[in-house]
């Protein structure tokens, strides 16, 4: 164990059981998975992403590298979980990746060997012929060498849950500026949301030996936290992580609600996906340690100072016995200084700067000069090269490494604001960050403690017009530049995650990469999973020098959403399955249930599909003895599902008239007429009823996919163009049950339901419609047809539907009454020639559909002007037609394309396709509906029918699309 | 993207239904081809501000006429179509 006998914010009398790679190891309440892991003295966490090479933990936090670890087993399996972001649970799983058998000893590093064949755009240059090789050979080679863990291909067991949040003012980060930002906030009256990713609050205050007020740094975070406990407005989400800034000041997080936990409530959700609108947000998000780039900078025991001050202080876990720091700012003399406190032995402070002192005394040797190699599987040694260019080999198993600082700025990118270059503090800032964010601390360049303080305290201050508190102006500091150490070569790394050397940024410059944005596509530097956010300005800096340029001149990378990798889940929250859409039921759901309809999706509804009898062999048989019932009996369907528009007023008539391609104006009270609307473009947008119930008031019927488009159609004639239209419309589809009642017999049916209407043909004939009441309620007769046959439809208030269906099975018991559903309402409509969804495709005319005569030339109305071009009457249009096989025992199969007969087949000869197909009881064989060119002239002509997918052809003839009682002398009777 | 409904406040955009850039006046059939094909078709995919018809079609079923810009979903004035008719 490597872990001290005290100290630290563990808490030593819970112990906690953990696994790595199988073998048994023991933590402590507080630590996280890196922490836990340094204490049990793992060196090793995982092999690298293109070369295999042995990694070890590099820092503390979201932007780790390295520790890429899977947790759990099977479904409920995480992967490239970054080690010190998780926290450490009782009987927790982790498992290394990108390594096999083991990340000691992994086959894969033999990819080493090869590195020269996975320099910058080795995808581009290596995998390039012959292509034939692409998917046999070189994307699963990649795939297997170049794997970033794994998913379990299994559905996720857990729930995710979802929030909207708002606030006044959104703070992101618990350290010291983040704190006091909330605090003044809270103290205005304010309302705030404080999150933070960490489980603990305090940021940097937990990992740096700093006093606020006379009191020690976490400890001044727990008090902050208490008043800010105390404020009702205030909200803090610890482990709860912000990870993109999006439009209008809206912010989404991701908090974990249960991960922590060893054994959750059953039903709590894993994560919580927040969407948060905040007016004002204040991002105290710190700063990112900056590596340096020297050669073997990323063997396990080179680690980050920032990370080493984390694991020796807040959690007394000692990642080295023996340390040196290779540092070019004073933080890392403030390494230097906790690593002998904690009682490591500092070997030498390496500070390549000249000149100046640094502002801080040094607690060991320090030797002006560079770290220029490193030794051993796990660090044994360093090799340091002076001023004077001489070199010698400290013995060290702990390398601590501080390059500088980079703001963590990136979520002002995410809005679009590129960073800018400051020369004074040598790093990217905000200086003009978007509307509504502000970057304080760290995050703005002030790294001390106090200037951060300063700094949040008055723009907290200067945002609530309190200029009177606002801090005094901060002096920047004289800054290092990131630092490319000169003579260091291909394993020198820029970017740890995707492998990307000093050599690789070098090499595309060469090639002619001189844009920041090419070189991430060549080279990959900043694309893993970390953004880049380690070593992406190091790689931009040394493109920079390469190009003889500014590091202002070559720029950066905005970053983009999310911050930090995202599980799917969490977006999804509850929207999975069943659940991802809302579903209707209609009004005789429960009926049809009873009678054992089987449901179809159709959009959000489920409506009955057929009605399985016994007797029957298969959903066929079942459909084609309900089309036969409405042929002979009658037939009951629920038709509830078509959208039912009412349209009120003086000028609904008028309305009407332009929304409908023929005439409405001169439709009768007491009548329907069936009406087709085009879009402006004229082509066919939808078809229905339109039935006048009164002089200024008519109820029409949509399809049941328009029924929404519909209605906002008719909101756009009368809100946006017509404005002065004296009508309204309002959607009824949900008012009303509507019922076909389908056949010879249902006027004998429908004249028992309602015995004092007279329903005789003279008195209420074909495409009549009336009211009247049922059962105590309002009711709407309409007598139309789509089956061809004598045929109403009836609608009463949707809550009697279902006693409608009972009564009217009750009552035509006698007369054959006989439930279908939607497949057998197909049959008798593709036997009639109605088009419906199949050629209702967006682009047929009124002409295509043999309903040219329709369109009326007598008025204006939506669609007319664009109809009449030329084109969209032209005798070459596809339009519908009847189909039939020559062999009557053929069954055709929809979408299949129509070619003349002896001709190849291939696109050039497509004359059209199959929209609908229905076995056709009356006709005792398959039928169809198709789309044909100059098909209206082909009535008779033999066509090869072909589906190139399902390998059939067959010959058909061509002919009407009315195959039953073209005359509609059924309807009429 | 947060719209400032007039009849229903500020509202999310996953509640309103979006159609495009405002066209022009609809012309009358007697304009002829030419003027509907310019209605219907002509647009100037603007990068800026941009006059767009929105519907609020889980509110108040309103078209507004919704300034915004295309860079940055940052929304300017809102309207009710029908009276902001230019
Ligand atoms: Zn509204």
């Amino acid at each position: 164990m490597t872990r001290k006998s005290q100290g630290g914010l563990v808490d030593r009398a819970l112990p906690i059981s953990f696994t790595f790679n199988g073998r048994p190891m023991q933590g402590y309440s507080g630590d996280t998975l890196a922490s836990a892991l340094i204490a049990n003295g793992v060196k090793i966490v995982g092999r690298s992403f293109k070369y295999h090479r042995p990694r070890g933990i590099l820092t503390d936090g979201a932007d780790e590298p390295n520790a890429l670890l899977t947790l759990h087993r099977g479904a409920r399996a995480l992967p490239n979980s970054k080690a010190p972001m998780v926290e450490l649970v009782e009987g927790l799983e982790a498992f290394s990746q990108n390594c096999w058998p083991s990340p000691r000893f992994d086959l894969m590093a033999i990819n080493g060997l090869f590195s020269p064949i996975f320099v910058a755009g080795f995808y581009y240059k290596t995998f390039m012929w012959p292509a034939a090789f692409w998917e046999r050979v070189y994307e699963p080679l990649i795939r297997r060498a170049a794997g970033l863990g794994k998913l379990s291909d299994r559905p996720d067991p857990d729930t995710y849950d979802r929030s909207h949040a708002f606030a006044d003012v959104l703070v992101v980060g618990a350290g010291a500026a983040g704190l006091t930002a909330a605090l003044a906030a809270a103290r205005l009256g304010k309302r705030v949301i404080l999150v933070d990713q960490d489980s603990r609050p305090g940021g940097r205050l937990l990992a740096e030996r700093c006093e606020i007020d006379g009191r020690a740094g976490a400890e001044w975070a727990s008090a902050a936290i208490a008043e800010l406990a105390e404020h009702d407005k205030v909200t803090v989400l610890t482990r709860t992580a912000l990870f993109g800034a999006y439009d209008g000041r809206s912010y989404g997080a991701v908090e974990q609600v249960s991960e922590h936990l060893p054994d959750p409530a059953s039903g709590m959700p894993r994560q919580r996906y927040w969407k948060i609108v905040a007016e004002q947000a204040i991002f105290a998000t710190g700063a990112t340690e900056r590596p340096i780039a020297f050669t073997g900078n990323d063997r396990p025991g080179v680690m980050m100072a920032s990370a080493v001050q984390t694991y020796v202080n807040r959690f007394a876990a000692l990642p080295g016995r023996r340390a040196a720091v290779f540092t070019q700012c004073d933080s890392g003399y403030a390494v230097a200084a906790d690593l002998a406190a904690a009682g490591v032995e500092v070997v030498a402070i390496i500070d390549p700067r000249s000149g100046d002192k640094p502002g801080v005394d040094a607690t060991a040797a320090v030797i002006h000069g560079e770290v220029v190699g490193t030794h051993g599987k796990c660090l044994k040694t360093i090799t340091v090269r002076n001023m004077d260019g001489k070199t010698e080999k400290l013995k060290v198993d702990l390398l601590a490494v501080a390059g500088g600082w980079n703001p963590n700025i990136g979520f002002a990118s995410h809005l679009g604001q590129r960073p800018a270059w400051s020369e004074p503090l040598q790093a990217f800032v905000q200086d003009t960050p978007p509307d509504g964010m502000h970057f304080v601390g760290a995050a703005a360049g002030r790294y001390c403690v106090s200037a951060a303080i300063d700094d949040a305290r008055g723009k907290v201050a200067a945002l609530f017009g309190r200029e009177g508190e606002v801090a005094a102006i901060f002096e920047e500091p004289s800054l290092a530049p990131p630092l490319v150490v000169s003579g260091c070569d291909k394993k020198a790394f820029v970017d740890f995650q995707h492998d990307v050397t000093v050599s690789d940024v070098v090499l595309a410059e060469q090639e002619g990469y001189a844009s920041v944005e090419h070189l991430k596509r060549y080279t990959t530097l900043g694309m893993a999973t970390d953004q880049g956010k380690i070593g992406q300005v190091l790689g931009h800096a040394l493109l920079a020098r390469q190009q003889g340029k500014g590091i202002a001149a070559v720029g950066t990378i905005a970053a983009r959403p999310p911050h930090t990798p995202v599980c799917i889940g969490a977006l999804a929250g509850i929207h999975r399955g069943e659940h991802l859409k809302p579903t209707r039921l209609t009004p005789t759901h429960d009926w049809a249930a009873s009678q054992g309809a089987s449901f179809v999706n159709a959009g959000l509804w489920k409506r009955a599909q057929w009605y399985t009898r016994p007797g029957d062999a298969d959903w066929i048989d079942s459909a084609v003895r309900e089309a036969k019932a409405v042929r002979s009996a009658v037939g009951i369907c629920d038709v509830s599902t078509l959208g039912k528009i009412e349209v009120a007023g003086p000028d609904a008539a008028l309305l009407l008239d332009r929304l409908y391609c023929n005439a409405m104006a001169s439709l009768a009270a007491g009548k329907v007429r069936y009406g087709v609307m085009l879009r402006e473009d004229g082509f066919v947008f939808d078809d229905g009823t339109v039935a006048r119930i009164a002089d200024d008031r008519f109820v029409i019927s949509t399809t049941t996919a328009n029924a929404v488009a519909v209605m906002r159609h008719i909101d756009y004639a009368l809100q946006v163009i017509w404005p002065d239209l004296d009508a309204k419309a309002c959607s009824v589809t949900e008012n009303w049950a509507q019922v076909a009642v389908a056949g010879p017999n249902s006027r004998a049916l429908l004249q028992r339901l309602l015995p004092d209407i007279d329903l005789s043909n003279s008195a209420f004939p074909f495409m009549g419609a009336l009211e009247g009441r049922w059962s105590g309620a309002p009711m709407r007769l309409f007598r139309i047809s789509f089956s061809g046959e004598l045929a109403y439809e009836i609608a009463v208030p949707t809550g009697l539907g279902d006693a409608l269906m009972r009564m009217l099975t009750e009552l035509g018991s006698d007369l054959g009454c006989t439930p279908y559903g939607l497949e057998a309402l197909g049959i008798l409509r593709i036997e009639k020639g109605h088009a419906a969804g199949g050629e209702l495709n967006g682009q047929v005319t009124a002409g295509d559909l043999g309903l040219g005569r329709m369109v009326s030339k007598k008025k204006d109305f939506i669609g007319r002007a664009l109809a009449e071009r030329p084109a969209l009457a032209h005798s070459d249009r596809q339009v519908l037609v009847g189909l039939a096989p020559v062999d009557p025992s053929h069954r055709v199969t929809g979408g299949s394309h129509i070619l003349p007969v002896g001709v190849p087949v291939s696109a050039v000869h497509d004359a059209g396709h199959v929209t609908s197909v229905a076995f056709s009881p009356t006709k005792g064989r398959w039928i169809a509906l198709g789309l044909l060119a100059r098909g209206a002239d082909r009535i008779g002509e033999v066509v090869n029918v072909v589906s190139p997918v399902r390998e059939t052809s067959m010959e058909m003839i061509v002919s009407s699309p009315v195959f039953v009682d073209p005359e509609g002398e059924r309807l009429r009777g | 993207m947060i719209i400032d409904c007039p009849h229903c406040g500020s509202r999310d955009s996953g509640e309103f239904f979006m159609r495009g850039q405002a066209a022009g006046p609809r012309p009358e059939y007697a304009d002829g081809q030419d003027a509907f094909a310019v209605y219907v078709y002509d647009r100037t995919n603007l990068a800026g501000m941009q006059r767009e018809h929105w519907y609020h079609a889980a509110g108040c079923r309103s078209w507004l006429v919704v300034e915004r810009d295309t860079r940055s979903h940052v929304v300017g004035s809102v309207a009710i179509a029908g009276k902001a008719v230019a």
